[in-house]
């Protein structure tokens, strides 16, 4: 008999083995339909014109004018970020409280939602998945044409599009996080937001404000990306400068990118020290 | 009035196989009573005391709390219904990261309005009646601890002092004193008895530790494999009755069966 030569066989080998090959059976199209080729990075020509760029943004400018400039924009990008993203917050935490199934009173004792919840909660879930998979660069033009250029279209397209992620992630890491302490309190006749807020709040949060602060560093990054079609803020002035191939003043605000990240990742790790 | 009345109740488990864990109980429990639910693992007194506090619907079968059948009131009635339940399960249900004071408080907010709530996250609404249901177990200085401070059985008596917070009429009490040694577990249980006889309600209450249920309890409720074996005063309940209920159906060892395959797993299956 084969389990009697195999006495204690792990019954998910099989389906482990199965998937991994499924997944290198997938992953090989894709790579080669995004016409993936390493080697075409250390072709003879695409070092020598990789080497004209490097030299080019060598020395970053410092002109007080234009320091003074860019600081202006800078104070800007930051600001943008931060309105998109309380924007993105105020739809995006209320979005969070009706999707979580976490918090589904009708689904106590049964262990099934009721049909009209469930329903609510997919439709709502869709709505959030249809304002997400537009990108934010799509949203930014459809409002530059709309409210004009400057700075109100990157804040509404960053408000749009990351109210869809933000409840998405925020919904996900509630359901990962340990239930037992929400459900207790469901159980004992709580309400759902109150469950939530002393159930699964305390252990969640650090990981849902870590999450934050790093989609207000995307937020940042998304408004450089925003500012070459038009949305205001130092990424108007990267594209400007960049079309007028002035290599220094590119390196110069790219130089302020880094430190606007490094500033946001500074931010997370105080954060979460403090929540831990 | 009957706290409870079960008639031919039968419940099942809500996932996978959905095989009945409770079959035809028989079982009525007074305002103010006080049981001792006594039976081996796997019994099923678990799913008996989430059944009776409404965080498990049956399959079959008649079940009356406070006279009404809670499957037949609307979501926000039953919902209203489950604030005068108390259910502490096994495991004590703190988040690690809450502050003690916190935890216990939260008894309260099924009577709280949204506002209080948010309000006593921030500062602590009755501190003081925290502390005193704390003191009642000996952990009154532990009020601003955070939970993952306790040890396991402060744990456990942390979550027994927000019993003592939550008025309600039904106490459902999932092996109380698991965790702790057996003087406090005599303490802790008396503590749990008095409470629901100063308020008047009905002690539901599951215990490995015979020898305290015999002893605490007047009334002892024995299930074995989802079937109540005996349900007695204890003067009733006789030595072969206990030895009965635990008695191993497995003395032999088991043939070599085996694993489950993996369709059987395939919903659990976890690294």
């Amino acid at each position: 008999m084969n389990t009697a030569a195999v006495p204690h066989r792990d019954p998910a080998w099989r389906m482990r083995v199965t998937w991994f090959v499924v997944f290198i059976l997938l992953l090989y199209p894709l790579l080669a339909g995004a016409e993936f080729k390493p080697w075409l990075l250390f072709d003879a020509q695409s070092l020598r014109a990789a080497g004209m760029f490097l030299s080019d943004f060598l020395v970053p400018a410092v002109e007080p004018d234009f320091l003074a400039m860019v600081l202006r924009e800078t104070w800007q990008t930051i600001a943008i970020a931060t309105a998109g993203l309380t924007l993105a917050l105020l739809v995006a935490v209320p979005a969070t409280f009706a999707t979580t199934e976490r918090l589904s009173i009708s689904r106590l004792g049964t262990g099934r939602m009721h049909p009209f919840a469930a329903c609510v909660r997919q439709l709502l879930r869709w709505v959030l998945m249809i304002v997400r998979s537009v990108p934010e660069l799509v949203w930014a033009l459809l409002f530059v044409r709309i409210v004009g250029l400057g700075p109100t279209a990157g804040v509404l397209a960053i408000a749009l599009s990351y109210s869809g992620m933000l409840a998405k992630v925020y919904a996900e890491i509630l359901e990962s996080s340990d239930g037992h302490a929400t459900d207790v309190l469901l159980a004992n006749g709580s309400a759902r937001l109150p469950a939530l807020l002393y159930g699964a709040l305390p252990d969640a949060s650090a990981e849902l404000v870590s999450y934050t602060v790093y989609r207000w560093e995307c937020a940042i990054r998304g408004s450089a990306v925003m500012g070459f079609v038009g949305a205001g803020g130092l990424g108007q002035r990267l594209d400007e400068s960049t079309k007028m191939m002035a290599g220094s003043e590119v390196a110069t605000m790219l130089i302020v990118f880094v430190l606007l990240v490094a500033g946001a990742d500074l931010v997370s790790k105080m954060l979460r020290r403090r929540l831990g | 009035m009957a706290t409870y009345r079960l008639r031919g109740l039968t419940v099942r488990h809500l996932a996978g196989s959905r095989a009945p864990a409770l079959h035809a109980l028989d079982l009525t429990l007074r305002a103010g009573e006080q049981v001792a639910l006594i039976g081996p693992s796997g019994a099923g007194k678990t799913t008996l005391l989430s059944t009776l506090a409404c965080a498990h619907r049956p399959a079959e079968g008649a079940l009356e709390i406070f006279g009404q059948d809670p499957w037949q009131l609307s979501q926000a009635e039953r919902h209203r219904l489950r604030a005068r339940l108390f259910l502490a399960p096994q495991a004590p249900p703190l988040p690690p990261r809450q502050r003690v004071v916190t935890a216990v408080l939260a008894a309260r907010l099924p009577h709280w309005s949204l506002w209080q709530a948010l309000a006593s996250l921030v500062r602590p609404q009755d501190p003081a009646s925290a502390h005193a249901a704390l003191s009642r177990f000996s952990l009154g200085d532990k009020l601003y601890a955070r939970v993952d401070r306790l040890s396991g059985g402060e744990r456990q008596r942390c979550g027994l002092a927000r019993l003592l917070l939550s008025g309600a009429e039904a106490l459902l009490v999932d092996e109380p004193i698991s965790a702790l040694d057996p003087a406090l577990a005599r303490h802790t249980l008396a503590i749990l008895r008095q409470e629901a006889q100063r308020r008047n309600a009905t002690l539901v209450c599951s215990l490995h530790q015979v020898d305290l249920a015999r002893e605490q309890f007047a009334r002892l409720v024995g299930l074995r494999d989802g079937r109540i074996v005996f349900d007695a005063p204890r003067e009733e309940v006789s030595d072969t009755m206990i030895a009965e209920l635990y008695a191993n159906e497995h003395v032999e060892p088991q043939p070599d069966t085996p694993h489950a395959t993996p369709d059987q797993i395939a919903v659990g299956a976890c690294f």
